[in-house]
């Protein structure tokens, strides 16, 4: 049953996405981009990655969508030259790469394999060690955010890169002939329907949010899971109710404080294992009992993680928002 | 002390990452330079004292949250990261220096606090890169130190930095999603992603089709990034429009963090592994860099932009390096690794002098400066001595060099000549180039050049200090000539 | 399960292929970044795939203790990571994009080029 249902997903996947690339419509290219989320998310949940299905929702499905039709709204609804002249170049590039892939994929031990060495090596130690040394039930969480935990301070400033990026950008004063429409005009509070559903979600999301944030060690879930959902429940906020109401709740100098904040928070964690005696980032050192001590640091880096990437979305939101209103 | 020396493999990362938040949220545009000005400097200050210790012990190991190796992520610091961390935290300190007058007229004070931030990240993604010894770890630092460059490079004045950066953008994408490919395959392979266990691991396995493919995956990606002939497309437009002081940081840096990631991958992880892999390396890389040094300095000496002429010139520069590696022998390899702490020396400075320029200069075109030297003396004596540099003139750090791969061309057989000549023959180009620009600035006359004044001295004294290190290290070349000799040990797996 | 497993690695190298050529040959630079989505989407399919245990479950340990078969939690950490590095590019990308069309009044490649050269 598995089988049929995977491969009916996977292959819907790969219609979505031909669909994607052959549309003209950038709006419609946008929504099926959403709707490929799900899709993949679905797969993923297939193949046991709960929180990469999670994310990959959250993620894809939700807040990318919104950056893209905020953008949309600022430059063009339509492609007009679809092509480039060098298509026929570019298919050869293309097909030279997938079937290097292919090829490559002939020698790789068959998929779910459990004698195949990926699953050898690394990953059991993994599993042991959560249960003695960290005694949290979610692996996933363990290995994001104590194992690798560098990786994920790493992921962190990429979201908080993007983040003053796209301020950055967008502060700059000056010429303002772009949209047509404007995201600040796209409220729905003119429709009924949709503001009564919507304010009655608003809160659920949120927590919803806040469950994931301090669930993650349990189940699915973790810091940026939850700021992308808590962020989700502002920005619908913000469209049901305008956007100056959502800025009054949360004012940018807030959402700049946020996040910098969380991401000197997961900073200041590592540091602080360093000043107790531990390297960088080992949280053993941060209680008496080295078990206690992991599981504080993890709850609080995931804390930073979700404080950063709420204030990273809500401020890449308003600064695309604010550009259409001139 | 020694608890401290013990940090410092992670300090050279952290601390310019955490100085980021900070610089953001002062709101005084002074306050958050002053801040990311000390904290390069700090970095660059850790980075000596690693390279001390380096030179005395051979290289330090540091692992991240106290978890062993493999299961954590590992740092580790060696002769080719000491040299190449040296040279970013160098530039960067250069260039932020060089800023505090020259960025005022690019980036409006109110969106400077962001424009640190993104530096100080930048600079945090290329140590990030260099001190790590985990594959994925130096995909997440690449996407840092590339998405800060991006926000570094859209802040140029000009609306063509935009365009030239969406394209910076797409490509880069593209080589670190291609490096993710590659690793993902090794990983599939052996089951672990640091460094030293692969290169470990990496024997038992008896499929050699996804480590060739994952082979390739990784030295085009890689290849994207360090913008190698015909890759380098996005490099001349980003260069050329990027606000001057971050070209000066980039042009030392981004690449060259790019090309140790390369050499490092090819020589350590796959020549051992992959029957002749060494061979089809250089039959790969051999014409690519032939082609990057002749056409790189042919068009560089028809291009009449200032800042382009010099990122085609580094194109060609790049083509040295990769020169040298593509022999495949440690003194080949020794001349590629210090023709990249060379080539920064040369390349920071002449940018330096370029940023001088602009503050007189608004358009820098060949035609707008003639005559410019008797108005700014300083910078243009700046920019002819680091051009000689660039040439490989005997006394400065260009030809020390270059004279070592020379040597090392000779060592490699009947093809040797060939590469002499093409060596021989675009050092030429680049004496044309450089006097083009020399020739209008001391000996024509324009009107624009009548009002210029000389640069401020916060400007003039980093453009000096990187004249006088090509001078120094031209004349004593001993440490970085160490570092890249024992680095080229390294790479090849001998015992130094 | 056999023919699944060649199945996912098929999908991930045509998905690629797509989201590649999409990078490209299209010229309005939204697509592009939707190319790229694609094209990091794959990778994405690429690691979980790996990372799957067959009879496995999802790398959580359930309060009924007992010796279970689980995947791989390691590339699943590794993919959202990257799946956070995707969604920032694509933000920083957009930004530039909405930038370009305020400058140039465009956002189609060859149109930007044609005013560029004038």
């Amino acid at each position: 049953m598995t089988i049929v249902f995977g491969v009916f997903l996977l292959t819907l996947m790969l219609i979505t996405a031909i669909a994607i690339v052959r549309t003209q419509n950038l709006f419609v290219a946008v929504m099926l981009s959403g709707i490929f989320s799900l899709l993949l998310a679905s797969n993923f949940f297939l193949l046991d990655a709960a929180d990469v299905a999670l994310t990959e929702a959250a993620v894809g499905a939700g807040i990318s969508t919104v950056l893209y039709l905020s953008a949309l709204a600022l430059s063009a609804e339509n492609e007009r030259a679809p092509y480039s002249s060098h298509r026929l170049i570019a298919l050869a590039v293309v097909s030279v790469t997938a079937l290097l892939v292919i090829y490559a994929t002939f020698d790789q031990p068959r998929v779910g394999d459990p004698a195949a060495p990926v699953h050898q090596h690394v990953a059991p130690w993994y599993l042991e060690m959560t249960r003695d040394a960290i005694d949290i039930p979610n692996v996933v969480t363990a290995v994001l955010s104590s194992f690798r935990g560098y990786d994920t301070l790493g992921e962190v400033f990429v979201v908080f890169t993007a983040g003053i990026g796209v301020l950055f950008l967008l502060d700059k004063p000056g010429a303002r002939h772009g949209g047509t429409q404007t995201v600040g005009r796209v409220r729905l509070r003119h429709y009924l329907i949709p503001r009564l559903v919507g304010r009655m979600l608003i809160p659920f999301i949120l927590l919803f949010g806040l469950y994931v944030q301090f669930h993650g060690e349990y189940g699915p879930g973790g810091g940026f899971q939850a700021g992308a959902l808590i962020a989700a429940s502002i920005i619908l906020y913000a469209l049901l109710e305008g956007e100056t109401r959502a800025l009054q709740a949360l004012p940018r100098r807030l959402l700049t404080l946020l996040i910098a904040s969380g991401a000197l928070l997961y900073g200041g964690v590592g540091v602080a294992g360093m000043l107790l005696g531990g390297n960088f980032l080992d949280y053993s050192v941060l209680a008496s009992d080295p078990v206690k001590g992991q599981q504080l640091g993890i709850i609080l880096i995931e804390a930073g993680v979700g404080i950063t990437v709420t204030g990273v979305l809500l401020s890449v939101f308003h600064a695309f928002a604010a550009r259409g209103r001139f | 002390m020694t608890a401290l020396q013990a940090h410092l493999p992670a300090l050279q990362v952290v601390v310019p990452m955490l100085s980021a938040p900070l610089a953001m949220l002062l709101r005084e545009h002074r306050l958050s330079w002053a801040l990311a000005t000390a904290a390069s400097l700090c970095a660059f200050a850790i980075a000596i004292s690693l390279t001390l210790s380096v030179i005395d012990t051979g290289g330090m190991r540091y692992l991240m949250g106290s978890w062993p190796a493999p299961f954590g992520i590992e740092l580790g610091v060696d002769a080719m990261s000491a040299l190449l961390l040296l040279i970013v935290t160098g530039a960067s300190s250069l260039a932020l220096i060089a800023g505090a007058s020259s960025l005022d007229r690019e980036i409006e004070v109110e969106r400077q606090p962001l424009f640190y931030a993104a530096w100080l990240l930048a600079l945090a993604g290329l140590c990030g890169i260099l001190v790590t010894a985990d594959a994925f770890n130096i995909f997440v630092f690449m996407e840092i130190s590339a998405l800060a460059s991006y926000v570094l490079v859209a802040g140029g004045p000009d609306r063509r930095a935009l365009p030239a950066v969406f394209k910076y953008l797409v490509m880069g994408t593209i080589g670190a999603t291609f490096y993710l490919i590659g690793v993902g395959l090794i990983y599939l392979m052996t089951g672990t992603l640091n460094l030293d266990d692969i290169v470990y691991r990496i024997g038992e396995v008896a499929e050699v089709k996804p480590i060739l493919i994952a082979a390739g995956f990784i030295s085009v990606g890689l290849a994207l990034k360090a913008a190698i002939f015909p890759l380098h497309v996005w490099l001349p437009n980003a260069y050329t429009f990027a606000p001057h002081v971050v070209t000066v940081f980039l042009a030392a840096c981004s690449t060259k963090v790019a090309l140790y990631v390369l050499l490092r991958f090819n020589f350590v992880v796959f020549k051992p592994y992959l029957e002749d892999h060494d061979l089809k390396f250089a039959i790969f890389l051999l014409p690519l860099s032939l082609l990057a040094i002749l056409v790189g300095s042919a068009v560089a000496m028809f291009e009449s932009n200032l800042k382009r002429m010099l990122a085609w010139s580094s194109v060609a520069q790049i083509g040295y390096i990769t020169l040298g590696a593509s022999l495949v022998s440690v003194a080949g390899l020794t001349a590629s690794l210090l023709h990249i702490f060379n080539h920064a020396l040369a390349k920071s400075a002449l940018f330096l002098a370029l940023a001088c320029l602009a503050i007189s200069v608004s358009k820098l075109r060949i035609e707008n400066i003639g005559g410019i030297a008797k108005r700014m003396p300083w910078t243009m004596a700046a920019f002819l001595l680091a051009g000689l540099s660039l040439i490989g003139v005997p006394g400065t750090a260009g030809f020390v060099s270059k004279w070592y791969l020379i040597t090392a061309t000779f060592d490699s057989g009947p093809l040797g000549i060939l590469l002499v000549a093409v060596i021989v023959v675009s050092s030429l180009m680049a004496v044309v180039y450089i006097w083009r620009v020399v020739e209008c600035a001391y000996f024509r006359e324009t009107d624009e050049a009548q009002s210029a004044r000389e640069a401020p001295l916060m400007l003039l004294l980093p453009t000096w200090a990187a004249v006088l290190l090509n001078f120094y290290f031209g004349l004593f070349p001993g440490v970085p000539l160490e570092l890249s000799s024992s680095a080229a040990t390294l790479l090849l797996g001998q015992t130094p | 399960m056999n023919f699944l497993g060649i199945y996912y690695y098929w999908v991930f190298a045509i998905l690629l292929m797509v989201g590649f050529y999409a990078v490209i040959a299209k010229l309005n630079l939204i697509k592009k970044l939707i190319g790229l989505s694609l094209f990091q989407a794959a990778v994405f399919l690429l690691y979980i795939t790996v990372g799957k245990v067959e009879g496995g479950t999802a790398p959580i340990f359930a309060s009924a203790a007992g010796e279970r078969l689980f995947s791989n939690p390691l590339p699943q950490v590794l993919i959202l990571t990257a799946i956070v590095v995707g969604i920032s590019t694509t933000a920083l990308g957009l930004g530039i994009i909405v930038r370009i069309k305020e400058e140039y009044g465009t956002i189609e490649e060859q149109e930007i080029q044609e005013i560029d050269r004038q």
